[in-house]
């Protein structure tokens, strides 16, 4: 049986499991080295997420009470793509986030702006044909957190997302363009190639802005793409 | 290739919220054959702290060694209702616990099976990508043969296979340990 191999990511555009600045990375990152393995069946398949596991109503966070959330509404929405920019359809893409005043509905959450009865922060929305995907929300308060003086985090939306095996699964962040904090966010910047961190950044797009509505903002993800020719018995030629 | 993957970033501390919609740690339903097995164990940080904000997801075949997934071509019985997708977070403790069925065979390099195996990704807050590592059988004869375990060290090989709870059969523990002494083995894939 052949295999085609998932291709690894680019030199400095993942980060590494230990960044200083970001201390909780301190205790909880290997001081081991990974062992590389090839990929094998048990990497390019992975699970699969059938339509009548998504509850429709799930990619409207501003419908999911009896009344609307407090915070600008927003169109967030976008494309997720392989590395050849290949739609990756039918694929589970899963958010989550904090409410208008910055504030998750979270029992670990101790942060003392209030919460929203109208807002729970989570959705979750199978892709198009095409890789779409657009969730309706409210933009996320920036807000404090522990892990050095007068820290914020910027806003974001954290994104989980499947793709097509076990080897693309992805979990990350969305960011907001002009948010003054960025360049002070430890998880932000804790990628060395810059334009792998830029594009975790939103961009404000007229085309899904709705007029009197809400602002859209588009945000494509991109999952690694496959090696062009199959490993027979899929051997160890898998360029690292 | 003309774009590049998207950068990984932490779950954080809340994802909870996120992920809880899909909880998973039942994998196999009555009507799905295979051996039963139930695996628990703790995450653990490098001072061996348990680690309450983590979240483990499993993959794995069906007891034919069959991927539920289009890619998998072999010519094996699939398990109706078996999607060999699991998701079980942490408690306070950082315990996790899952119940499923004992995989098969699946193929590896060189035309020679992989040993019964289940996939694992590890993400917790404090780490900005997951944490890839594998879960063998203990008593398994075809461990001494399976690639992947052969590709580690002979004295970390062991973190990589769960072990039998004394008196109580079927079940396995099997604890992350993600820095340090005992360091589970971790994969770059």
């Amino acid at each position: 049986m052949n295999i085609r191999a998932y291709r690894r990511c680019a030199e400095g555009t993942q980060p590494k499991h230990l960044h200083p600045p970001y201390v909780s990375s301190l205790k909880r990152a290997p001081a081991k080295s990974l062992v590389y393995l090839p990929h094998t069946i048990s990497e390019v398949t992975g699970p699969t997420f059938s339509k009548e596991l998504v509850d429709v109503k799930a990619c409207d966070l501003t419908k999911q009470h009896a009344d609307a959330p407090l915070g600008e509404r927003i169109i967030v929405s976008g494309r997720v793509l392989d590395e050849d920019a290949r739609p990756v359809a039918n694929t589970l893409v899963e958010i989550w986030q904090a409410n208008a005043a910055g504030r998750y509905l979270h029992g670990s959450d101790q942060h003392n702006a209030p919460l929203d009865p109208n807002f729970t922060g989570v959705g979750h929305t199978l892709t198009d044909a095409e890789g779409r995907y657009r969730f309706v929300t409210i933009r996320p308060g920036e807000y404090p957190w522990k892990n050095h003086y007068n820290a914020w985090r910027p806003a974001h939306i954290h994104f989980s997302l499947f793709g097509p095996a076990f080897a693309t699964r992805l979990v990350t962040q969305m960011y907001f363009p002009g948010d003054p904090l960025l360049p002070f966010d430890p998880i932000f910047n804790c990628t060395d190639d810059e334009k792998a961190r830029s594009r975790l950044i939103s961009v404000f797009d007229w085309e899904t802005t709705i007029p009197v509505q809400a602002l859209g903002y588009r945000f494509d993800i991109v999952l690694n793409g496959r090696e062009a020719t199959p490993i027979e018995e899929h051997g160890h030629e898998t360029q690292r | 290739m003309n774009l590049q993957a998207t950068t990984s970033q932490t779950v954080g501390p809340f994802f909870k919220i996120g992920f809880s919609w899909l909880y998973r740690d039942q994998l196999a339903g009555p009507g799905v054959s295979g051996e039963r097995v139930s695996i628990s164990g703790r995450i653990l940080d490098g001072d061996g702290v348990p680690v309450p904000d983590g979240i483990i997801e499993i993959w794995q075949a069906n007891t034919h060694g069959k991927y539920a997934h289009p890619d998998d071509e072999q010519n094996k019985p699939a398990e109706q209702g078996f999607t060999g997708f699991g998701r079980v977070p942490t408690d306070g403790e950082g315990r996790f616990h899952f119940s499923t069925i004992k995989p098969g065979r699946v193929p590896g390099p060189n035309g020679k099976l992989q040993a019964p195996h289940l996939e694992i990704s590890v993400f917790t807050r404090g780490l900005l990508r997951r944490l890839i590592t594998r879960v063998y059988f203990p008593e398994e004869p075809s461990n001494a043969e399976d690639f992947a375990l052969n590709l580690v060290e002979l004295e970390r090989r062991a973190t990589l296979i769960a072990k039998r709870i004394e008196g109580r059969p079927g079940e396995l523990k099997w604890n992350v340990k993600m820095q340090g002494e005992d360091e589970t083995v971790f994969f770059d894939c």
